[in-house]
């Protein structure tokens, strides 16, 4: 809403605070006022002159060379280029030491020898937006109304001595769409009185009642309609004023009658239409759109209406959206004489509804989705018909013809001092809170010991419970006046959970370890749903029903497609050797047409590629392989003192002789994670080069981590360590043998592990020799030889059994 | 005798003044001191000396052999340091050539900002709430006390999935669920981080998926004051102990009295603090308690929203949001701080 702080003063007074103060007082209230706009763009010196005659330039077929009076005694001779300036005209002249918008200094001149003083203006020469123009001033010089004083300012007479404040009203605060309800903020905040516009209507010729009807059909959709009928109007341009007010609102003028209903929206709120009585009939009704039914709106527009569509009908025949737009053919226009005008409380979904349906938003309609003031539907009519017989010439018919509801009876509200002190922490007294509430003209009474009853007013629809009044005294009182206080009451222990824990430990975990972390969209292409199906198989993606773009259509299945786009956008930036990781959702729904929530899993996806180094001279860099993703993922696992099993099982995107799935050990029917090599035929299709990854289901581990410290005492006794080169199939996976020494070397075994694999000239064509280096330690004393050759001849005898493995000396 | 010791003392010290190296004094030490050396030879004579005599030469004797032993201690010493010192010099490297480097790594600008949050609240003891990203209209909206057709609802355009279920947008609906969990049971104190989706054109600004944490205290007499003190503290240790906040009355359907909350800040190249809009927060509304189980006369609460982009494009000075969704290594890379 754009407030005139002119217009406002006409309502509150505020003489002294400047439009800058103002905006500051209303913005700590509550109103955020975005800007602040000076209506005049940098004019000085330009005044109204008459143009006394006009002659054709001797030398220029387009030039005039016009002799005008400003009013200072002495005419002034000025050529002017526009086609429009004519003798007997009133128009803004910027004489000899004006200044137009762009600092342009008005100089004398000559025109094609023609001496000139001064210059004719245009409105847009004024700095005046085009757009708010009527349309017979976008083009040529200004042309002002006859009756205008010759030498006064044009800053006062287009009112650009005028600061407008752009009310950036949140959705509760609608009583804020009319001039009336800001003064009542304004007011509020300053402290003084509102002045209301007069309505001391003039009824003139017959009765209302001789020329229309009303009916509304259902009430709950429109509880109050009422109209006024005026007879001889003539249709001409509204006062200057007036305009200057409508587009310092940002409505462009039209023609008086128009300006009128307009004008009167913006000072009551209450949207009006007036409707020509002659084209629209006598009976007018207030029903619902019946199927098939059309209008053409003010717009040019044809509609096709329903019956969730709320109409106004002359004859029961539509003639207006009710609320929304008047229909093209009812349309008041040049010939119009008699006005129906309307003036009605329309329910607010209805023309909100209405409104999305056919995508049109109007003035009105913006104010009646949120509830026009019930009491102003009179007022509003009242006002409009008097300034219609002031400045259309009308007369208006006795009474007014209406069907109404029950009455609106204003609340009213109990409030309670203490719980109001309770609430906000503050310490306000009865005194107080009685004048916070004069202020915002509520009045208020005493009721029961520290209550207040609080008459809320109609035009305040936002007020509905105590703890609003509550709000109105804060905000009046001043936040600022609020004290700040420790919660009272027993202390609470903050804490992470145990999943937020790992989470918070993973992450460490892995920046430590050289990974970055990225963020990537929860939206992305169908395409990459179908990739990386290990955790989704059996699941479908989840659609956004309107999406913003195919690319961001559906939501993620797998977060690897992601990890890889993000390596591709990397890549080509120059930016490789990349380590990223990312914990995010993923989103899983058991149905294909979704209708429940889907399930969302937390993953951990892991992406690297490139190769490594540590920067030192000397040392080469090395291409990441598979045991590079492998040794993060474990070293991830470690931390939460887990330990997987990697299974070669060829997880869907990845390449199936250099991929894994990942399964805790002690719980080994379940898949925690795949991790591998991309698929060579997806590295192509992302752009990449080797590129590894793994995606590991957090939710899964949570239950069975461990991210505390456990200390186990240090050992007592030495250990003996005995390593053993086997010669087995290629085929064999050390995960194999290593389980076998697990499984016969007995309790002493501490720890095996593989330290070297060897194929080559001394071992035969699909044979691999294997070393392992076994670690034996007895808790409570130290081992013996005897001990320590027996457990591990059990060893090798169930590698000679098991894999037929060949013992090399 | 007597001759014979004071010519060796003189010989002995004059030879040693010639060596140049540790094996040549190694020599002549055992030249001189040696089993077979020359002061072992004078000294066999002693055996011939008078009782009176004795002393006197076994005492000159003991002042020559310590003249020499410091002389070649003294040498030997030396030459052990011009030994090191040669040896150092070869050794030198250049120092200014690159290290070996650790590994370095960088947690996400939103998420190091979310985990410093997460610490500010834990350490006042709240807890950390989630849900799920995928919301129903109930508990997005409903709750929240935006029923269907409230004009507030333009106030965020929404991505819907069906009629019924929406990605979430805002992290308002875990205060829902964490209220509907605890039965009516207080108090409650829990932030909600975690990331929410508005349908709005991408620019350096405005992204369509971003982060918020979302504050939620209820109990018994909880105050607006309450509100104004935890945010002060809040935004105190966020942005600085010489941080002051001011409220601002403004509305939000699930809060009354609601407020905006402007902080002090001194912009990059500012010379001045000026406000800055950081969150919004306000009183819950007794029809957001009522819905969720708790009822307004008894218990009253708290809330507060707060965005994550906004405050990490502050705090680290990065112009434009989308930086936090590229995954640009370059831009990661400079939060490896820890």
């Amino acid at each position: 809403m754009k407030v005139s702080t002119q217009w406002l003063s006409e309502y509150v007074n505020f003489e002294g605070v400047t439009p800058e103060e103002l905006a500051e007082k209303i913005t700590r209230a509550g109103i955020e006022i975005d800007e602040i706009e000076h209506r005049n763009q940098g004019v000085q010196g330009v005044v109204v002159g008459y143009v006394k005659h006009k002659e054709k330039h001797p030398d220029a077929d387009k030039l005039n060379v016009c002799t005008v009076d400003v009013g200072s005694g002495e005419d002034l001779q000025i050529v002017c280029g526009a086609k429009n300036v004519d003798a007997g005209q009133k128009v803004p002249v910027a004489i000899v030491g004006a200044v137009l918008p762009g600092d342009f200094k008005i100089k004398k001149a000559k025109l094609r020898g023609v001496a000139s003083q001064g210059m004719i203006c245009s409105a847009s020469e004024l700095g005046m937006n085009d757009k708010l123009l009527p349309k017979d001033q976008q083009e040529g010089i200004l042309v002002l109304p006859e009756n205008t004083q010759i030498g006064l300012p044009i800053v006062q007479v287009l009112g650009l001595d005028d600061a407008v404040l752009e009310f950036d009203l949140t959705p509760n605060r609608s009583d804020c769409l009319s001039m009336i309800g800001a003064a009542y903020e304004t007011a509020a905040i300053l402290g003084s009185d509102v002045k209301l516009p007069s309505i001391d209507l003039i009824e003139a010729g017959g009765s209302a009642s001789e020329h229309v009807n009303v009916s509304i059909e259902d009430k709950e959709l429109c509880s109050h309609y009422a109209i006024r009928y005026i007879s001889g109007v003539k249709i001409g341009p509204s006062p200057q004023w007036m305009q200057n007010r409508l587009m310092a609102a940002g409505i462009r003028p039209t023609n008086n009658v128009v300006d009128i209903t307009n004008y009167v929206m913006l000072e009551c709120g209450q949207p009006l239409h007036a409707f020509d009585a002659d084209k629209l009939g006598a009976s007018i009704g207030v029903r619902s759109a019946r199927e098939g039914e059309m209008l053409t709106t003010l717009d040019g527009q044809e509609r096709k209406l329903d019956p969730s569509m709320l109409l106004i009908t002359g004859d029961d025949r539509p003639a207006a959206l009710a609320g929304v737009m008047g229909g093209l053919e009812t349309e008041v226009t040049e010939s119009t004489v008699n006005i129906a005008l309307e003036s009605a409380k329309f329910s607010g979904s209805s023309v909100r509804k209405t409104s999305r349906k056919l995508g049109l938003r109007s003035e009105a309609s913006l104010r009646f989705e949120k509830e026009v003031d019930p009491s102003a539907v009179n007022a509003a009519l009242d006002r409009a018909a008097l300034l219609l017989a002031r400045h259309a010439g009308g007369s208006v018919a006795h009474g007014v013809i209406e069907q109404k509801g029950e009455a609106i009876q204003e609340k009213v509200i109990s409030l309670s001092l203490p719980k109001l002190n309770a609430y906000l922490g503050t310490d306000i007294s009865m005194l107080e809170l009685k004048a916070i509430f004069a202020r915002l003209n509520f009045k208020s009474a005493d009721s029961a010991q520290g209550v207040l009853d609080v008459q809320v007013p109609t035009r305040r629809g936002d007020i509905t419970r105590d703890v609003d009044l509550i709000e109105e005294a804060a905000r009046i009182h001043g936040y600022d006046n609020i004290p700040t206080t420790v919660i009272e009451g027993p202390t609470t222990p903050g804490f992470y959970t145990k999943s937020q824990a790992v989470r918070v430990a993973v992450r460490r975990t892995l920046t430590h370890g050289g990974f970055h972390e990225a963020i990537t969209y929860s939206f992305t292409r169908p395409e990459n749903t179908e990739r990386f199906t290990s955790f989704s198989a059996g699941t479908h993606a989840v659609p956004l029903a309107m999406p913003m773009s195919e690319e961001r259509s559906v939501l993620r299945t797998s977060l690897v497609p992601l990890l890889l786009e993000a390596a591709q956008y990397n890549g080509n930036r120059k930016n490789a050797d990349l380590s990223l990781f990312e914990i995010g959702k993923v989103f899983h729904a058991s149905e294909q047409k979704v209708t429940a929530q889907p399930v969302e899993l937390t993953m951990l996806g892991l992406l690297i590629n490139g190769s490594r180094t540590d920067g030192a001279i000397g040392t080469t860099a090395r291409k990441v392989d598979f045991f590079d993703l492998k040794g993060a993922v474990e070293r991830v696992l470690e931390e939460l003192g887990l330990e997987a099993e990697f299974r070669a099982d060829s997880p869907d995107g990845f390449h199936p002789g250099r991929s894994a799935s990942l399964y805790l050990t002690g719980a080994q029917d379940k898949r925690v994670g795949v991790m591998g090599q991309l698929h060579p035929q997806l590295q192509r299709d992302y752009d990449l080069d080797d590129t590894y990854a793994a995606e590991i289901c957090l939710d899964e581990l949570y239950e069975r981590a461990v991210p505390e410290i456990e200390y186990r005492d240090l050992p007592r006794y030495p250990s003996a360590q005995r390593d053993i080169a086997v010669v087995v199939d290629l085929e064999v996976e050390a995960g194999a043998l290593i389980g076998a020494v697990r499984e016969s070397a007995g309790e002493l075994l501490q720890d095996v592990r593989v330290f070297d694999v060897y194929t080559g000239d001394r071992v035969a064509e699909g044979k691999k020799s294997v070393a392992l280096s076994l670690t034996y330690r007895h808790p409570e004393r130290t081992l013996t030889d005897e001990e320590v050759a027996a457990a591990h001849q059990n060893a090798v005898e169930r590698l000679e059994q098991t894999f037929a493995a060949e013992l090399r000396k | 005798m007597r001759e014979r010791l004071e010519q060796l003392k003189v010989e002995a010290l004059e030879e040693l003044q010639s060596v140049t190296d540790a094996k040549h004094l190694d020599e002549l030490r055992v030249k001189y001191q040696g089993k077979k050396g020359k002061l072992t030879e004078i000294l066999r004579g002693m055996g011939g000396l008078s009782a009176e005599e004795r002393p006197v030469i076994g005492q000159l004797a003991n002042e020559v052999r310590d003249a020499i032993d410091a002389a070649v201690t003294e040498l030997s010493e030396r030459f052990e340091r011009e030994e090191t010192e040669r040896r150092l010099a070869s050794e030198t490297i250049d120092v200014t050539l690159p290290g070996r480097k650790l590994p370095r790594g960088a947690v996400h600008p939103l998420t190091r900002v979310i985990e410093e949050i997460e610490q500010i609240f834990i350490g006042m003891g709240y807890q950390i709430a989630e849900g799920p990203e995928v919301e129903t209209d109930y508990h997005n909206f409903e709750a929240l006390n935006l029923p269907k057709d409230h004009p507030a609802r333009d106030m965020q355009d929404s991505f819907y999935i069906t009629e019924d279920l929406l990605m979430r947008t805002q992290t308002s609906p875990v205060q829902v669920r964490t209220m509907e969990s605890m039965n009516g049971e207080v108090p409650v104190k829990v932030i909600c981080p975690g990331k929410v989706y508005r349908r709005d054109d991408d620019d350096a600004t405005h992204s369509f998926q971003f982060n918020q944490i979302e504050g939620l205290v209820i109990g018994k007499n909880i105050r607006m004051s309450d509100l104004k003190g935890t945010l002060q503290h809040f935004m105190r240790e966020l942005f600085g102990s010489e941080t002051e906040i001011r409220m601002r009355p403004s509305f939000f359907p699930f809060t009354e009295p609601s407020a905006e909350v402007d902080v002090t800040y001194k912009k990059k190249g500012a010379t001045e603090a000026g406000w800055l809009e950081v969150l919004g927060c306000g009183m819950v509304h007794p029809r957001v308690l009522e819905m969720s189980g708790y009822d307004p006369e008894q218990y009253s609460g708290f809330a507060f929203g707060i965005g994550v982009e906004r405050i990490a494009m502050l705090k680290y000075g990065v112009d434009d949001i989308r930086h936090f969704y590229n995954n640009d290594e370059r831009f990661l890379e400079q939060f490896a701080h820890q």
